[in-house]
């Protein structure tokens, strides 16, 4: 029975996800990194940089650019958009008055963001990868990928870009039912990530983004302030966590919030005010 | 039943509905009142929507806080004209019965048959956004009863209808209420809740005003004379008679001299003292009260001034 109803969930959202005209942004969001790439491919030389130049610039526009950016705001779209922006639309009713537990309902259209999402930005990230490699020969290419670390460090992207749709889908879906406006929690976070930096080491624990740099295959240090002396006292590089832990933890918190966000769905009311 | 034990809803310090208590029977029950009187809140209590401050909201023994029974047994057509986007018609009816865990063959039965009931066969492949108001309401209403709840909440659903389609759905309302179902509508077409209606709500200012069956809340109101039609060949010879008598208030002969219009304070003394008086006399065609009908009761419970509202 189960089953069926997020099945049906699924069937609903993933059709208004995908194919919405108002998703479009989300679209163009994924794919603005590709531009770049793909430019790279058209019109890069291959003689005046190495290979592994462009591995680092990929890890760079993955750490700084496409999780911190891209797929947060993507998931902010995506996620927020399950219920705040149903109950804007005035359709959450939709599905409130259909014998569904609230909690099943959270689960489905968690499920379902979920879905929706890692196909856009991980397909995203395969895009990229293509982009900025392929106007390397063949055979250097494919002696990257089989005998070098290319297809692990593809899957570590993957698998970090799931994670961050996971992470952050979890964080913007529990927004969204507990806030009337989530952007405002939404920017909080974006601030919180944003300094995750400068943080001390403690403290950058208490984020996604962290766990996220744990997964991916190459370390890109945080670039220094510039300003020398008592400034880059500020900036607290720490290790990594062993990648099985980073997803475990990811996992976890995700799991932690959506329950969070189904308990908090119980007392959700639909009111669009109109009395 | 439906049954509301002491209910109140309050939006912050603004009162939605206070200290409602209600049972409604089958049947078709219309809710009155003008905007803002509290109707659509207490519909959404009732549809589980929202959750009452306080008191206690049952239907046939289930609470809206068990959604997975409620669900089965309670229908709920909103005046929300939101839509899941991108669905057709059809797919609207189809995927709320899926929500239900129907096996594909009986949510495409239901399915047909709840938008064939609504009269929608041949617009139902088409997207709703393209439909017109009196669609989108019928569309809403094959939603509300595709499940085949025995309980049907209807906010203002005959609004945007024409003629024609006003006609059949009211229809369909009293073939479900004679089905034994509990059908509960919102209006304020007060013409109409007469034409609908086996019960009344009337409801002001978060409040409920007066309920049961309309004649019923009329005997109630004593303080307005109860208004009577007579029609008769001698009306200024009747209504000279009338006077001598303390329970006629007032006596006004119709403008085409062919009936009189009479307020009286004692109805049943009355309708005594008019077979008294046709003994004598006069020749009377009708008799029948001019103001057991909803519109007049709505006025003088809730007053001219909110029933144009």
């Amino acid at each position: 029975m189960i089953n069926r109803q997020i099945l049906a969930i699924l069937r609903i959202d993933l059709a208004k996800t995908f194919f919405s005209k108002r998703g479009l942004w989300i679209y163009l969001l994924a794919l603005s990194p590709v531009i770049p790439m793909v430019g790279h491919w058209l019109f890069g030389r291959a003689d005046d940089h190495a290979l592994s130049d462009d591995i680092r610039a990929f890890a760079g526009i993955f750490q700084f650019f496409y999780l911190r950016i891209v797929i947060f705001f993507g998931c902010v779209g995506i996620f927020m958009n399950l219920f705040r922006g149903e109950m804007l639309d005035k359709s959450l009713h939709y599905y409130m008055l259909a014998p569904v537990r609230r909690e099943v309902l959270v689960a489905g259209k968690f499920v379902s963001g979920l879905v929706a999402a890692i196909t856009i930005f991980c397909g995203s990230v395969i895009i990229q990868w293509v982009g900025i490699f392929a106007h390397y020969s063949p055979e250097l290419i494919w002696g990257y990928m089989n005998s070098g670390n290319g297809w692990s460090h593809l899957a570590s992207y993957v698998v970090a870009a799931a994670l961050a749709c996971i992470g952050y889908g979890a964080i913007f879906l529990w927004a969204g039912v507990r806030y009337k406006n989530p952007l405002f929690p939404a920017a909080a976070i974006l601030v919180w990530e944003g300094l995750n930096g400068i943080l001390p080491a403690m403290l950058k624990k208490v984020s996604i983004i962290y766990w996220l740099k744990s997964v991916c295959p190459i370390s890109i240090p945080p670039p220094q302030t510039g300003r020398g002396g008592v400034w880059n006292l500020l900036l607290f590089d720490i290790d990594p966590a062993p990648p099985v832990m980073a997803i475990a933890n990811l996992v976890l918190l995700a799991a932690f919030v959506v329950v969070w966000a189904a308990l908090r769905a119980r007392r959700l009311e639909i009111s669009y005010g109109t009395e | 039943m439906i049954v509301l034990e002491n209910v109140s809803k309050f939006y912050g310090e603004i009162l939605g509905v206070n200290k409602v208590n209600l049972t409604i029977p089958p049947g078709i029950t219309s809710l009155v009142g003008p905007n803002g009187s509290g109707k659509t809140t207490l519909m959404n209590m009732v549809a589980g929507l929202l959750q009452p401050t306080r008191g206690k909201i049952e239907v046939h023994g289930l609470s809206p806080l068990d959604p997975e029974r409620y669900f089965r047994t309670v229908g709920y057509a909103t005046q929300y004209d939101g839509f899941p986007s991108g669905l057709t018609g059809w797919q609207f009816v189809h995927c709320y019965l899926r929500l239900f865990g129907y096996s594909p063959a009986d949510t495409e039965r239901l399915a047909w048959e709840a938008i064939e009931r609504t009269g929608l066969r041949e617009a139902a492949e088409r997207k709703i956004a393209g439909y017109s108001k009196g669609m989108r309401q019928r569309i809403k209403l094959a939603q509300a009863i595709s499940h085949r709840p025995k309980v049907l909440i209807l906010d203002e659903p005959l609004n945007g209808l024409d003629p024609l389609a006003r006609a059949e759905t009211i229809a369909l309302f009293r073939q479900l209420g004679s089905e034994g179902s509990h059908v509960v509508i919102s209006s304020h077409i007060l013409h109409e809740v007469d034409l609908i209606s086996d019960h009344v709500v009337m409801m002001s200012q978060g409040y409920v005003v007066a309920e049961g069956q309309i004649k019923g809340v009329r005997d109630e109101i004593s303080e307005q004379p109860m208004q009577i039609l007579i029609r008769c060949d001698r009306p200024e010879h009747l209504a000279s008679r009338l006077f001598d008598h303390e329970q006629v208030v007032e006596a006004k002969v119709h403008a085409d001299r062919a009936g009189l219009l009479v307020r009286t304070r004692h109805a049943e003394g009355f309708y005594k003292l008019l077979n008294h008086i046709a003994l004598d006399g006069v020749t009377i065609e009708s008799v029948a009260p001019a103001d057991d009908d909803a519109q007049s009761v709505y006025e003088y419970l809730i007053g001219h001034e909110e029933s144009t509202k």
